[in-house]
């Protein structure tokens, strides 16, 4: 099967100096923070692609990328052959943008809150110039609210509610690539059922592709085909899903499991995770994890690993195996 | 059997709005003794944070507590004057909020904040108060702590201001803690270092914690016992391991199976359908009925059951027992 | 409660959309104003001594500009006193020229609240934009926008506004001066106006820039003035509604001492400041009704309008609630 999305060596600074009057007076570097750090994966056609990682692992960074919302500053984004960031030709860059579409994490900012839900949800067709007669009250339904909703303002509804109206609105356009940034986090666990449910079953309908963002591990291993793990801007380990789980490979993984909390460990005393997750701007060299790896040995102060294949999984590690 | 720590006796809580009184905690009550953490779980708008807002006093008018009564060691504190009930908090009563960042003032060094506490709760110098609140900082795990001691808030991680909020908690001895939410705005990782230091600490100096949090997972692995709230009312209360593993109230049995552990293997999750009811619309009987898959008559018509008056530990006439076979309730 | 009923309350969706008037009374909005008689009294006089001005020809009982009705024997006489000449009862009494008090404020009025309304206008029709085009844009251009506004508030309004008023009378000819007067009013006072609504807007700006809905219009392709139109504008309005009220009532000021100063609406087309300064040169020889009668309404409006700001502001803010 032919990916759908290809990334290749995507990265991504951002300048985090202070203002150059500062830098000049207290005669400081420039700051630079390297949030997405040579990333490479591809995401088949129909299938979901996980992304997981803590807080700085560059997580939300590619989903902005894919999407569009931010540019990279080197490597290539490929959606169905054409190379967002580089082509030539705008239309054609412009017809791929059409076919993806984003749900956000925060279901009280995403949505206007002075705007009604109808106009909302037909805005990703008003703007392509669609037809939009019916179209709000049909997708309502389909994400299991009511028609006569059409005319309430977002306020009137839960949060699971507002989830259900920003799937809508990712929906208007017909997408082909729905790009999913931490879209349960915010809700509760029952409300997380639902939404879940109905992202599984709006996927077969529309044999959509998506590329979910998160940071729990029980979601990802209900919803994802193959995850992608993350540690400070770096691809550390990619698997399918059983494999993943049952294997894994990174240090940092095994960590993250080992940590995760586990409803059936009562009362376990856990081996802590060392250290914290070091900052973006200085990186340790070579390995990003070697300071907190229980395997740590020279070569990974100096070195830094490149992916390599090992059966199904692709790790960046050099003693793993 | 000593007294518990603390002592919550049918609590209730009110809001007047213009569209009538509104209760957000109705009747609660449990015990939390030395050294034991008790995990108050339920989803938002439950009343978890309310309960706990109402024990130490810090509830924001015009809520209020109109009945029952909450006792720490004994003795009475809901119906202290404001002063004394002031002096208390902090000196017997801790408390982790859920923000470090906004839990900590950024104009102070967390010395300064420190020794601001020990100093109006316990009875020392300023040197001993300082050196204490190094030894405070060392035991929660902050490296270099007599050189930090100095520094702001702002030139600390997420997970070590954490930490330093459960030093401030901490630092003047109390005999409980409430902890709200204390790990929800952390990374995986560091979450797994709270929980065990908070497990750890509390163990060793026997304070008692009442930890208000919507992840069943930290209830797991933290908790001794478990109280699971459904809008602003006790559904269930046990040991952890019971109630987790065999829940009584159907509530807390779709709770559970809604993770998406449980659905392991399983292409879609089990869900309960529609959601919590607003606390300006409860039905009438029990709380839970429009959702619950094993609603009966009288579940519609009887007023909402007390844990007291059903078997003690799930708040349902009907509650599940290992000879009732769990319906499957697709939705 | 019907099943049905409970379903729906369980399931948290609110009732079918009422009737938008029905929605509107019955909101937080309107509820803290019917509960607040200040706000109340304040709306009710506001409203009163607009619809004064608006009528002014039907309720004046003179017209005082018409030099045909006037009767210089009527000078002077003290209100609701039988002229010793003409034997006319006059309600607020006549000022040196014969003119009904009352008929003149009552047209006074209507130049204080326009130049007051179309000033207040004109600085927030400036300030909003200039102040969207700063927020979202950044860089050069909010640089640039709120550095010039630095520098006008180093200079204190009724300065800025005399400059203004200097200038135009210098290039007008004079025979146009008495007709563009009111034109040039406005102007000056918009124009010191417009810094409070460019920061306040900017300030809002900055924070609707990063929220998730705004993202997800960008992503879908709009263009940044439909953006900054459409979506965050109706979210920034706030706060401008409560200085635009409070502005107004310095603005109705500030036209009042250009007027008293003689720079400000000429005798033709006399404001209530105008009348203020008509009414001080007699204050002292005995005739203080010319001078009381205008200041009495002045002072009402001005503190009318600021107490309905106040409400406003309380009504409005989001942390209060």
């Amino acid at each position: 099967m032919s990916a759908l999305i290809s990334v290749r060596n995507l990265t991504r600074v951002f300048d985090v100096s202070k203002p150059w009057l500062n830098r000049v007076i207290e005669r400081l570097p420039r700051s630079l923070l390297t949030a997405v750090s040579d990333v490479s994966f591809d995401v088949e056609d129909r299938s979901v692609y996980a992304l997981v990682g803590e807080s700085g692992s560059g997580k939300s960074t590619i989903g902005k990328i894919v999407v569009g919302l931010v540019s990279p500053s080197d490597g290539t984004v490929e959606v169905r052959g054409v190379d967002l960031s580089n082509s030539e030709d705008a239309a054609e860059i412009a017809a791929v943008r059409a076919d993806i579409q984003m749900i956000f994490q925060d279901p009280f900012a995403s949505l206007n809150p002075r705007w009604r839900v109808r106009d909302i949800i037909e805005e990703p067709v008003k703007v392509l110039g669609g037809d939009t007669s019916g179209l709000a009250e049909r997708l309502l339904e389909q994400v299991g609210l009511s028609a006569t909703d059409v005319g309430k303002f977002p306020h009137e509804f839960s949060g699971g509610q507002r989830q259900r109206i920003c799937i809508a609105r990712a929906l208007a356009s017909e997408p082909k690539v729905i790009v999913c940034d931490e879209p349960t986090s915010a809700l509760d666990v029952s409300v997380q059922a639902q939404v879940l449910n109905l992202m599984s079953d709006l996927r077969e309908q529309y044999g959509l592709t998506y590329l979910f963002i998160s940071h729990d591990l029980t979601v990802v291993q209900h919803m994802a085909d193959v995850i992608g793990v993350l540690y400070l801007g770096r691809l550390v380990e990619e698997a399918p899903r059983a494999a993943l789980f049952d294997t894994p490979k990174h240090p940092y993984t095994q960590m993250l499991f080992e940590a995760a909390p586990r409803m059936d460990a009562f009362g376990r005393d856990i081996d802590v995770p060392k250290g914290e997750i070091p900052d973006a701007i200085n990186p340790p060299p070579g390995c990003a994890f070697h300071p907190r790896c229980p395997f740590a040995v020279e070569r990974c102060r100096v070195e830094r690993p490149e992916m390599r294949k090992l059966g199904q999984t692709r790790v960046a590690c050099h003693l793993a195996e | 059997m000593s007294t518990p720590v603390l002592s919550v006796r049918d609590l209730v809580v009110e809001i007047p709005t213009r569209r009538g009184v509104l209760r957000p905690v109705d009747r609660i009550s449990w015990d939390i003794a030395a050294g034991e953490i008790l995990g108050v779980v339920g989803e938002s708008g439950a009343g978890k944070s309310m309960t706990g807002n109402a024990v130490i006093g810090l509830l924001d008018p015009p809520a209020r507590i109109t009945g029952g009564e909450i006792l720490l060691s004994g003795q009475r504190i809901d119906d202290l004057p404001r002063d004394r009930l002031r002096t208390l908090r902090g000196n017997k009563m801790g408390m982790i909020f859920q923000d470090p960042l906004t839990s900590l003032n950024p104009l102070l060094t967390i010395g300064d904040q420190l020794t601001e506490t020990i100093l109006e709760h316990l009875d020392v110098s300023q040197s001993e108060a300082h050196k204490r609140a190094i030894a405070a900082l060392e035991e929660v795990g902050i490296p270099a702590a007599k050189q930090r001691i100095g520094s702001y808030p702002f030139e600390f991680s997420g997970g070590m201001r954490q930490r330093v909020v459960i030093a401030l908690a901490l630092c003047a001895e109390p005999d409980l803690v409430i902890a709200d939410e204390p790990t929800t705005a952390l990374d995986v990782s560091v979450q797994a270092q709270i929980v065990a230091l908070l497990k750890r600490l509390c163990r060793d100096r026997g304070v008692a914690v009442m930890l208000v949090t919507h992840d069943m997972g930290v209830i797991a692995e933290a908790a001794d016992r478990v109280a699971v709230m459904y809008a602003g009312r006790l559904a269930e209360i046990g040991p952890v391991r019971d109630v987790l593993t065999t829940p009584r109230h159907p509530y807390t049995e779709g709770l559970m199976a809604s993770t998406p552990l449980a659905s392991q293997g399983r292409a879609r999750l089990r869900q309960i359908p529609g959601s919590m009811p607003r606390l300006e619309a409860l039905p009438d009987g029990c709380a839970f009925h429009s959702r619950c898959a094993y609603a009966q008559d009288k579940c519609r018509r009887a007023p909402g059951p007390d844990i007291a008056s059903c078997d003690g530990h799930a708040a349902c006439w009907f509650p599940l027992t290992q000879s009732r076979p769990l319906k499957e309730a697709e939705a | 409660m019907s099943d049905i009923e409970t379903e729906i309350h369980a399931s948290g969706l609110s009732s079918a959309p009422q009737s938008r008037l029905r929605r509107a009374w019955d909101s937080d909005f309107l509820y803290s104003f019917r509960r607040s008689p200040v706000a109340v009294v304040a709306a009710l006089t506001v409203t009163l001594m607009v619809l004064a001005a608006l009528f002014a020809p039907l309720i004046a009982p003179y017209n005082p500009f018409d030099p045909a009705t006037l009767n210089l024997m009527n000078g002077f006489t003290p209100p609701m006193t039988e002229n010793e000449f003409t034997g006319q009862i006059f309600l607020l009494g006549t000022d040196d020229q014969g003119r009904d008090v009352f008929s003149t404020i009552l047209y006074g009025l209507r130049i204080s609240l326009f130049v007051g309304f179309a000033a207040v206008c004109l600085a927030m029709a400036i300030g909003v934009t200039v102040g969207l085009l700063a927020g979202y844009l950044g860089g050069w251009t909010e640089t640039v926008i709120m550095r010039a506004a630095d520098v006008q508030l180093t200079f204190p309004a009724i300065l800025v506004a005399m400059l203004i008023f200097g200038i135009a009378k210098g290039i007008t000819p004079p025979e146009y001066r008495n007709e563009v007067a009111i034109w040039v009013l406005i102007l000056a006072i918009g124009l010191s106006d417009w810094v409070q609504f460019a920061r306040v807007v900017r300030g809002a700006t900055l924070v609707e820039k990063n929220r998730e809905y705004v993202q997800a219009a960008r992503l879908i392709g709009r263009r940044p003035g439909a953006i900054m139109l459409r979506h965050i504008l109706p979210n920034v309005l706030n706060p401008v509604l409560v200085i635009a009220t409070i502005s107004l009532a310095l603005a109705i000021i500030a036209e009042a001492t250009l007027s008293f100063l003689g720079v400000g609406a000429p005798p033709t087309q006399p404001s209530l400041g105008t009348l203020i300064r008509i009414g001080q040169g007699f204050l002292f020889s005995g005739e203080w009704w010319i001078l009381l009668f205008p200041a009495l309404t002045l002072l009402t409006l001005a503190l009318s309008v600021n107490l309905l700001g106040d409400w406003l502001r309380d009504a409005l803010n989001p942390r209060l609630k």
